[in-house]
């Protein structure tokens, strides 16, 4: 085994451990945590590997929780079928707005625009469907929080964490799986000279398709994991702008286009986040907005500072 | 047999005559050399067999079939493999996954694609440098490592923009080495498009002169030189061969 390995061991090792030493407290931040690891892989698939950048990844987190919600909600049909509605409309979402610009020759920052395009324009919609409950919401029912009902993902905050950590533990795997395999290769070529891609026999087209089929495939799975953790879903909140720029932040931070990128940014900017909370109350600043200046400065520093992220920083230092 | 045949293509950009009605074969197995002024139309030519854009008129066989139309990744896995005037490495890879791409094209594992990419990258000397990333080659390198990328996809045809401009003239007759041996141990056929005349006098067997956009010569490099409407378009101004 390599060192790269050996640390990978010892990090499950200690998030598996994690519930028998944590609070609640601190177990709601651990999920929140992986919850962000997860997406930012997720965007990563498209972002990191294929350079396809989107802003408009709550689409994806939204359709899958209000369909897998919905299911729930009006047939109480349980989460373990919900995700594979939830999957097929996210799947069928990202391959309508993949053909509309990979067909017309939309790319970079237009392509981005198309997605905050579609993400708003159905964030708009869901507000005036009738069956979402509009911008009232939409309320799961909430079963008691002490027992497991593992086939309607009821349970503990214990349960969500475990089912946080498997679900980013997977999403890791297949990433790694992904970007040693032909369409990793693939999808970095594209990333980095379409036109050379090309003129090695890649169908620019088809790859690219398939980036996004990933991409909004393992977010919609997210979806249908807000919806039953959170158990209420309002439009303005799930389908927002801030909600795929939270999503991008940690990779971004992190390390674009790196494995562990998503998981170390999605720690540091939570941990960071909480912790300028904790100091603020603890110096008794209590200014609105303050947190958020902390916050953006820090960002800042890592974006002039380490501008391919923190990973690759650590990777070299660690000679991982 | 000709491997490809060139009939009568055309193309405009709008107003402009880029190429109108040229017509070449490149015979199966041989070095084939298109030159010609800048502006003769050479890039454009070139352009159009690897699929980056279609013909106005006329038509492209290869091996007989129509390539002409075809998309530039359907040429490509078709058995054309080109190289860039301007080179392009994928800057963030490894000297070894930029071939490795290429290798992709016939190898589905990653495994098979990884030895065929090593022994690619061994014979065109950039064995040492394999683990380097790509965006750190020098200007020779880099247009070694295009060459190593298009043969990666084990092309029957090798097309080679402008591979020897800008090298110094020994790194200039390694690559003609490297051609020769290609060439003659695997059997590509390679049309080469030069401005270097050094290079295309020393590897082509036969060759076709663009010039306006129009095939002015064609014929062995002795009979090309000797050729008085090449030597005043051309040569004349040139006077080095």
């Amino acid at each position: 085994m390599n060192r790269a390995s050996i640390s990978l061991a010892i990090l499950a090792a200690i998030l598996v451990a994690l519930p028998f030493f944590a609070g609640n407290y601190a177990l709601s931040v651990a999920t929140l945590i992986l919850y962000f690891a997860y997406t930012g892989q997720a965007w990563n698939v498209m972002m990191g590997f294929a350079g396809q950048l989107s802003l408009g990844h709550a689409l994806y987190v939204g359709v899958g929780a209000y369909a897998a919600g919905a299911l729930f909600f009006y047939y109480g049909i349980g989460p373990w079928a919900g995700l594979w509605l939830a999957i097929a409309l996210c799947v069928a979402l990202g391959l309508v707005i993949g053909c509309l610009a990979f067909r017309f020759g939309i790319s970079g920052v237009y392509f981005a625009l198309l997605t905050i395009a579609f993400a708003e324009f159905t964030r708009i919609g869901f507000d005036h469907f009738g069956w979402t409950g509009g911008p009232g919401g939409m309320f799961l029912r909430v079963a008691q929080r002490d027992t497991w009902d593992l086939a309607n993902f009821r349970g503990p905050p214990l349960m969500y964490y475990y089912a946080m950590l498997a679900l980013t533990a997977l999403a890791f795997l297949i990433c790694s799986l992904l970007l040693r395999s032909k369409a990793g290769y693939y999808w970095q070529a594209i990333r980095e000279d379409e036109e050379a891609a090309r003129a090695l026999g890649i169908n620019a087209f088809r790859w690219k398709l398939l980036a996004v089929a990933i991409s909004a495939a393992m977010t919609a799975v997210a979806g249908v994991f807000f919806a039953f953790y959170y158990n209420n879903l309002f439009p303005e909140q799930i389908f927002h702008i801030s909600r795929s720029i939270e999503i991008i932040l940690g990779p971004v931070i992190g390390g674009v286009g790196t494995l562990f990128g998503p998981l170390l940014g999605a720690a540091v900017l939570t941990l960071l986040s909480d912790g300028i909370t904790e100091a603020l109350g603890a110096f008794g600043l209590d200014i609105p907005g303050v947190k958020q200046v902390f916050y953006g400065l820090v960002l800042l520093g890592v974006v002039m500072f380490l501008p391919h992220g923190i990973w690759p920083a650590i990777a070299r230092r660690l000679r991982l | 047999m000709s491997l490809l045949e060139v009939r009568s293509v055309s193309k405009h950009f709008r107003g402009l005559r880029a190429v109108h009605d040229a017509s070449f074969d490149v015979p199966a197995g041989e070095i084939y050399g298109l030159i010609g002024p800048n502006g003769a139309g050479k890039t454009t030519t070139f352009n159009m067999i690897a699929g980056v854009y279609a013909p106005d008129g006329g038509e492209i066989l290869f091996g007989g079939a129509p390539i002409h139309g075809l998309r530039a990744d359907q040429v490509c896995a078709a058995g054309i493999g080109r190289t860039f005037q301007i080179v392009k490495p994928f800057a963030g890879l490894t000297v070894l996954d930029n071939v490795m791409v290429g290798a992709f094209l016939r190898e589905r594992q990653a495994a098979a694609a990884r030895a065929l990419a090593t022994s690619i990258l061994e014979r065109l000397g950039l064995g040492p440098k394999r683990d380097l990333p790509a965006s750190s080659l020098t200007l020779p390198d880099r247009k070694r490592l295009e060459v190593a990328r298009a043969l990666a996809t084990r092309p029957k045809l090798l097309l080679l923009d402008e591979v020897m401009a800008g090298l110094r003239p020994t790194e200039c007759d390694q690559m003609v080495a490297v051609f020769r041996e290609l060439n003659r141990a695997d059997g590509t056929t390679i049309l080469l498009i030069e401005h270097v005349m050094r290079a295309v006098m020393a590897l082509a067997r036969r060759i076709c002169v663009l010039h306006h956009g129009e095939v002015i010569a064609r014929g062995t490099p002795e009979q090309v030189v000797r050729d008085p409407a090449v030597l005043e378009c051309y040569l004349g101004e040139e006077t080095e061969v």
